[in-house]
């Protein structure tokens, strides 16, 4: 096992929406330029616990959390934490695919440009960059100006994830990102996070617990808002330490 | 039993069936008989000529252009507000918030006043006290020029009345906006703001439209707001000023149909001035609901 | 694009063959040590034996990592199954080689001049089975497989005759008991190298059998239907 370092931890983190406490006290440490996965039965809280990360929950009315989220030592909650560019540094892939009905070019330029970059060919640049990051650049570099909503399911994920790639995150999370996609085109994401952790710290949020076993270094079993259990993906998969965990993988579950 | 079930169906069809029909016959008739009366009155010479002898002959072109300029001064009173209230409403306000709700029972209590309070609200605000207040700041009341009713005050007047439309229109189009662009943009690091300038507002940039086009063809139509705070009856010249009065196309064939001195003659210019309103009115309801269209087809997509 | 996956399997196969000829040296050196009755020898077959035990253990957890964690099917999962046989009957040779190479040194070490009968070509034929057996896995040759399953037979036969003839031995001459003792267990042991080689055969066949029959089943879907 490498020592690699820790990029986000959380420490005793609760989130509650109004009265409901959707996460219970999770310690957890996320390593950096590695794939965690986080799984675990619906409602279990995995979604939640993703978007306490980049505080995409901050949009939800009544939530609030408890506790501390540090990334890079720094708590990501605390009351002079700029948002927005923390936002810059966590990006977030959703579920179903969400590019602007714009074109190819336009929808990766987007976050360039909102930062200010104006300049044409260091836009052409940044496109090129993450679209090739993304695994995408081949099929569609002779027709960037087309609509991205043209695009196959699986290419307007990727094209998605190009869009988050060209804002420089340091970390991607990655909220169920083939759920939607057929295997084919599931295999060519799993291939691309994969080829990501070598720039970036990827969390990804699975509800397919084979997809979790294919593409993680680190598996994180959640059920009912508390984490059961956190290891090794290796040995999470051949020899976990609680019932519950073993319950859940084989299929034995409610 | 099947044949029962049958026979109440058939009879539930028929019934509602007919209903509609006698709705669309209703309509046609109207329509016919107005056209019919006015439609060999609409020669281009009416609609670009100056009304002569009485309102006996002539033209409604200073009357068209009274439409006109107060449509479009009432879009860019009301439009812009409206759409930033909805903004807010939509985008800003927490859905408990004490003013959030306090501006939609005002929005739904507007709807719902007649046109005519709008009418003696424009005259005693906006003409009566605004105007007089605006005459003795600028000219220290001696000269009485925004005291009186005008294009500016009949416009501003009609911009509240249709303010509600705008704001619901709007409200709607910018709630079709899916929220996981929202989200997509809030992940990649751009304030609210910015989101709302450059995802939901193009997105929803249509239903804007839509908005601003019913109000105006509300605006167009509706009468009894401009009685006291701007329309006449004739006036020799086309308004130059905003502090001129205005002829407009409604106004004008209510006049004519009740007041005129003689009533009979001018019947078939009143039909006319009708049908022309109508023809006007169904072009802007039929553009909105053109683009109505398109905004379902393109959120299918 | 190559997948990740696709690189473990190679590097699980290649694994593999190095194994198989870490226990082919083994096996090889053993049986040596019986002609030339070098001591030195022996020592080595006991270092690369435990070589032999770390590689299968490094095999052992490569598949259950493969099956774990990238759920093979069809073809891929019968080459890991395949591959976790295989890697079972190398270490048992690898451990009759151990064998051997004790009764050899036994032998060394009470010296008569008895013959060593029909050992030499009992060595010879198994040796070349292993080395067919392994070939056929590297270059997945059903008919090279199915050729090693058929001088199973042979050894057999050989062990049977070393038996008698060891007791006729034995009962000529009392003095031969303990040497005419080593021989059989060398005989035995070869005999179970031999049977250990022809499972490996038949993982060979179980792994190639099926594209054969579906080779065959597609030929019939693209007969014209009558």
């Amino acid at each position: 096992m490498t020592q690699n370092g820790l990029k986000i931890r959380t420490q005793s983190l609760s989130v509650f929406y109004g009265a409901k406490q959707a996460i219970k006290n999770v310690t957890l440490d996320i390593r950096v330029n590695d794939v965690t996965a986080l799984i675990g039965p619906s409602g279990c809280g995995k979604s939640t616990y993703l978007r306490a990360l980049n505080r995409m929950n901050d949009l939800i009315d009544n939530s609030r959390i408890e506790g501390k989220v540090m990334l890079d030592d720094v708590n990501i909650y605390d009351e002079n934490v700029d948002v927005v560019e923390l936002r810059k540094r966590v990006g977030m892939i959703f579920q179903k695919s969400n590019p602007f009905p714009k074109s190819i070019y336009d929808n990766v330029s987007y976050g360039p440009r909102i930062n200010g970059t104006k300049n044409k060919s260091a836009l052409d640049e940044i496109v090129e960059r993450c679209l090739r990051h993304a695994a995408l650049w081949d099929e569609v570099k002779d027709e960037l100006h087309k609509s991205a909503l043209a695009l196959s399911g699986g290419q307007q994920q990727r094209l998605c994830i190009a869009r988050a790639l060209a804002v420089n995150p340091e970390v991607l999370l990655m909220d169920e990102p083939a759920s939607a996609l057929d295997p084919i085109a599931t295999a060519k994401i799993e291939e691309l996070i994969y080829q990501l952790k070598e720039y970036y710290t990827i969390v990804i949020v699975t509800h397919n617990m084979q997809q979790a076993a294919r593409v993680s270094d680190l598996t994180a079993f959640f059920y009912l808002g508390q984490l059961i259990e956190y290891d090794e993906t290796k040995k999470i998969f051949t020899m976990p330490k609680e019932k519950q965990t073993e319950e859940y993988i084989t299929g034995r579950f409610g | 039993m099947k044949s029962k079930k049958n026979y109440t169906g058939a009879l539930v069809v028929g019934i509602t069936g007919l209903c509609a029909a006698a709705v669309v016959a209703l309509v046609i008739i109207v329509m016919a008989n107005i056209a019919s009366e006015g439609a060999p009155k609409l020669t281009w010479e009416f609609l670009t000529g100056a009304p002569t002898e009485g309102m006996t002959s002539g033209g409604i072109f200073p009357a068209i252009m009274g439409t006109f300029l107060l449509v479009v001064i009432m879009s860019i009173a009301g439009v812009p507000i409206g759409t930033i209230t909805a903004i807010y409403l939509s985008e800003y306000a927490s859905s408990k918030s004490v003013l959030a709700r306090l501006i939609r029972f005002a929005v739904n209590t507007l709807a719902g006043v007649p046109a005519i309070v709008f009418g003696l609200f424009g005259l005693g605000f906006f003409v009566q006290f605004v105007g007089r207040g605006l005459d003795s700041l600028f000219t220290g009341d001696v000269e009485l020029r925004w005291g009186q009713p005008n294009i500016l005050w009949a416009s501003l007047t009609m911009a509240l009345l249709t303010l509600p439309v705008v704001i619901v229109s709007v409200e709607e189009a910018i709630r079709t906006v899916p929220r996981e662009l929202r989200e997509a943009s809030l992940a990649l690091g751009a304030t609210k703001w910015q989101t709302i300038r450059k995802v939901v507002i193009p997105n929803s940039f249509t239903g804007i439209l839509t908005g601003g086009i019913l109000a105006v063809s509300r605006g167009a139509g509706e009468v009894a707001p401009i009685l006291f705070t701007g329309a006449a009856y004739f006036l020799p010249h086309l308004p130059s000023a905003l502090s001129d009065q205005f002829m407009e196309l409604g106004y004008h064939v209510y006049i004519m149909a009740t007041q005129s001195p003689d009533v009979e003659a001018t019947r078939g210019i009143q039909y006319a001035t009708t049908l022309v309103l109508l023809l006007l009115t169904f072009a802007l309801n039929f553009s909105a609901i053109f683009l109505r269209y398109r905004i379902r087809k393109r959120s299918v997509a | 694009m190559e997948r990740r996956f696709e690189k473990e399997i190679e590097s699980l196969k290649t694994t593999l063959i190095k194994m198989g000829s870490v226990v082919e040296d083994n096996l090889s050196m053993a049986i040596q040590s019986l002609f030339e009755e070098k001591i030195e020898l022996a020592k080595k077959i006991v270092d690369g034996d435990e070589r032999i035990n770390s590689l299968e253990i490094e095999i052992d957890n490569a598949v259950v990592d493969i099956l774990a964690l990238k759920q093979p099917v069809a073809t891929d999962l019968r080459l890991i199954l395949a591959v976790q046989k295989i890697n079972n009957d190398l270490e048992r040779i690898g451990d009759h080689a151990v064998n051997i190479a004790e009764s050899a040194v036994e032998l060394i070490r009470t010296p008569t001049n008895e013959p060593l009968l029909e050992i030499p070509r009992m060595a010879d034929i198994t040796k070349a089975m292993l080395r067919h057996a392994l070939d056929s896995f590297i270059l997945v040759d059903p008919q090279l497989a199915r050729s090693v399953l058929e001088r199973d037979d042979q050894i057999d036969k050989l062990n049977r005759e070393m038996t008698k003839k060891v007791i006729g031995l034995i009962k000529s001459d009392a003095r031969t008991v303990e040497s005419g003792i080593d021989l059989i267990r060398i005989s035995r042991n070869l005999e179970r190298v031999a049977d250990l080689t022809t499972n490996i055969a038949e993982e060979v066949i179980f792994l190639t059998q099926a594209r054969v029959v579906k080779h065959h089943a597609e030929e019939k879907s693209k007969a014209p239907p009558n």
